[in-house]
């Protein structure tokens, strides 16, 4: 009984995250017209893109393998197992056992290798561009971000996300700097992940600062859209991510009733607009880094991660 | 209540180890003073949360002193100076960002294996405070090692002397009279290197101090 109601809070998960995905990015594109006194695209519209790509003709270079057909699925399935391991409105899902920390960045990993790879698999000039830059800030951005896993889970005691966010509920935690210092970066890790603003511009098609726009720049049609979506669900990993960590209060517990798990719901709804509007607000107050600054601002995350390790061995010790 | 108490003070050290940290990253003078003032402010809500966990009323000076003095009166002088210096657009550093962040962050691991080692047996809101405080005096020592301009040579050696005063309200029993002299030598200090920016600046047309470097001869 206990494993079908698992598996149900786990399949309504698996939608909750895809569902949304989309909207987040319409939200955060209207917030942001808003804020320019301008009226910006409906909602609806990042949905009304991608089913229109959905339906377009495929295009691919003739010079393309296999691997750049397959490569928008991939992608996009690696990131959706990402979404449905982070608990977003309940702990107790049926894969909780698996809802490792490590297994979480490396799926990001992987999907971001594949989409490196297609990037460069067409020998246009662009793509090559593209990756390369996206590497140069995966490089920082990967060890920074595990950094900061570790940090938070020497505090815990667990990698995973369910223990995690039961211990950061619980009233153990305390005033922890290690875990202030491990939110800070992993905004900026999330952020420079996502192609945002300071460290990329995702309404920019401009050759010299394009960054993840030029590695997907030759898709088309359906791969296209799979790529968005799978764009738009990998933002929606890093918000649940660190509300998960940091604010995880109106998570259903385990073996909770309806009720609780209607109002875990509507607390993820809250969050998840509450970042887009913060995000949204954040962009439209900064401008964009010059390229050869990213690591600098990278390199932040990654020394927060550090220091807040060497903290948390510190308070550990005494 | 107890955990909390030293929760919080542990809270408001690290906070001054990270805007030492931000000290070392920024590039711009105004950002460089602003940081500075933030980094006063911090002190003195650390020093004023020891004063209500310790119970000695006489740190609530030093965090007062503190507070109108470092994140006030000092701030807004060198702001002036630099307005009237005119190298609030300058950027120099000696060594490039990321080896200056991993210096420091080796720095403040070797303050705190030293500190954890050298303290062993005491009261634990002490030894971390120290530890703390080593790492402030280091980082301020780096950035004035790091950089070559004189204005943030001078926010290095401030930030230095807040890693001192956060050493001593950690230790317990630092005399008022003291605090207060340092305060004042502090101000006194202030007055100097003013003059002696302004004298540089006169005579070298720059705050530069490889200038200094280059008219003994020692150029590189």
């Amino acid at each position: 009984m206990e494993q079908l109601q698992n598996l149900a809070i786990e399949l309504v998960q698996m939608l909750l995250v895809l569902a949304p995905a989309p909207l987040l990015i319409g939200f955060i594109r209207k917030v942001k017209a808003r804020l320019l006194r301008r009226r910006g695209p409906p909602l609806l519209q990042p949905y009304r893109d991608l089913f229109k790509l959905a339906r377009k003709e495929v295009v691919v270079a003739e010079s393309a393998s296999w691997l750049f057909r397959a490569a928008p699925y991939l992608i996009f399935a690696a990131t959706w197992v990402a979404a449905a391991l982070v608990p977003t409105f309940a702990t107790g899902l049926l894969f909780s056992w698996s809802a490792d920390l490590i297994a979480i960045i490396a799926l990001l990993g992987s999907a971001r290798f594949f989409l490196a790879l297609a990037g460069m698999d067409v020998g246009a000039s662009f793509g090559g561009l593209g990756t390369s830059r996206e590497m140069m800030f995966a490089t920082l951005a990967e060890p920074a971000m595990i950094m900061i896993v570790f940090s938070v889970a020497l505090i815990a005691g667990s990698t995973q996300l369910s223990h995690v966010a039961e211990f950061t509920m619980s009233p153990a935690v305390g005033l922890r700097i290690s875990f202030a210092l491990g939110f800070v970066g992993l905004v900026i890790v999330a952020i420079a992940e996502n192609a945002r603003i300071p460290v990329d511009n995702p309404a920019t098609h401009l050759e010299l600062t394009m960054v993840h726009e030029a590695m997907v720049l030759e898709y088309s049609g359906r791969h296209l859209a799979m790529i968005e979506l799978s764009s738009q669900l990998k933002l929606v990993v890093y918000v649940s991510l660190i509300a998960c960590l940091f604010v995880p209060w109106g998570l259903a517990p385990v073996g909770a009733g309806l009720a609780p798990h209607l109002i875990g719901i509507a607390a993820y709804a809250a969050k998840l607009a509450g970042a887009g509007a913060l995000l949204a607000l954040f962009e439209t107050t900064i401008a964009k880094m010059r390229i050869f600054r990213v690591p600098d601002f990278i390199g932040v995350a990654l020394m927060l991660g550090l220091l807040a390790t060497l903290l948390r061995f510190m308070s550990r010790s005494l | 209540m107890d955990h909390l108490a030293f929760d919080i003070a542990h809270f408001l050290a690290g906070g001054l180890v990270l805007i030492s940290f931000m000290l070392l990253y920024q590039d711009r003078l105004f950002a460089l003073l602003n940081a500075f003032a933030l980094q006063a402010l911090t002190l003195a809500l650390s020093v004023g949360w020891q004063a209500y966990i310790q119970q000695a009323p006489h740190l609530y000076i030093t965090a007062a002193i503190t507070l109108v003095f470092k994140a006030l009166i000092i701030p807004v002088a060198l702001h002036r100076m630099v307005a009237r210096l005119g190298v609030h657009r300058e950027v120099e550093t000696v060594v490039s960002l990321v080896p200056t962040m991993l210096a420091g962050i080796a720095l403040v691991a070797l303050s705190m294996v030293v500190m954890l080692r050298v303290t062993h047996g005491v009261d634990p809101l002490a030894r971390e405070d120290l530890a703390f405080a080593l790492s402030v005096v280091l980082l301020g020592m780096l950035m004035m090692v790091t950089r070559s301009n004189a204005v943030s040579q001078v926010v290095g050696f401030m930030s230095l002397e807040n890693g001192l005063i956060l050493a001593a309200t950690g230790a317990k029993g630092m005399p008022l009279v003291v605090e207060i002299s340092v305060a004042f030598s502090i101000l006194i200090a202030l007055i100097v290197v003013g003059i002696f920016l302004f004298r540089i600046r006169e005579r070298f047309d720059t705050v530069d101090l490889q200038a200094l470097d280059d008219f003994r001869g020692e150029s590189r």
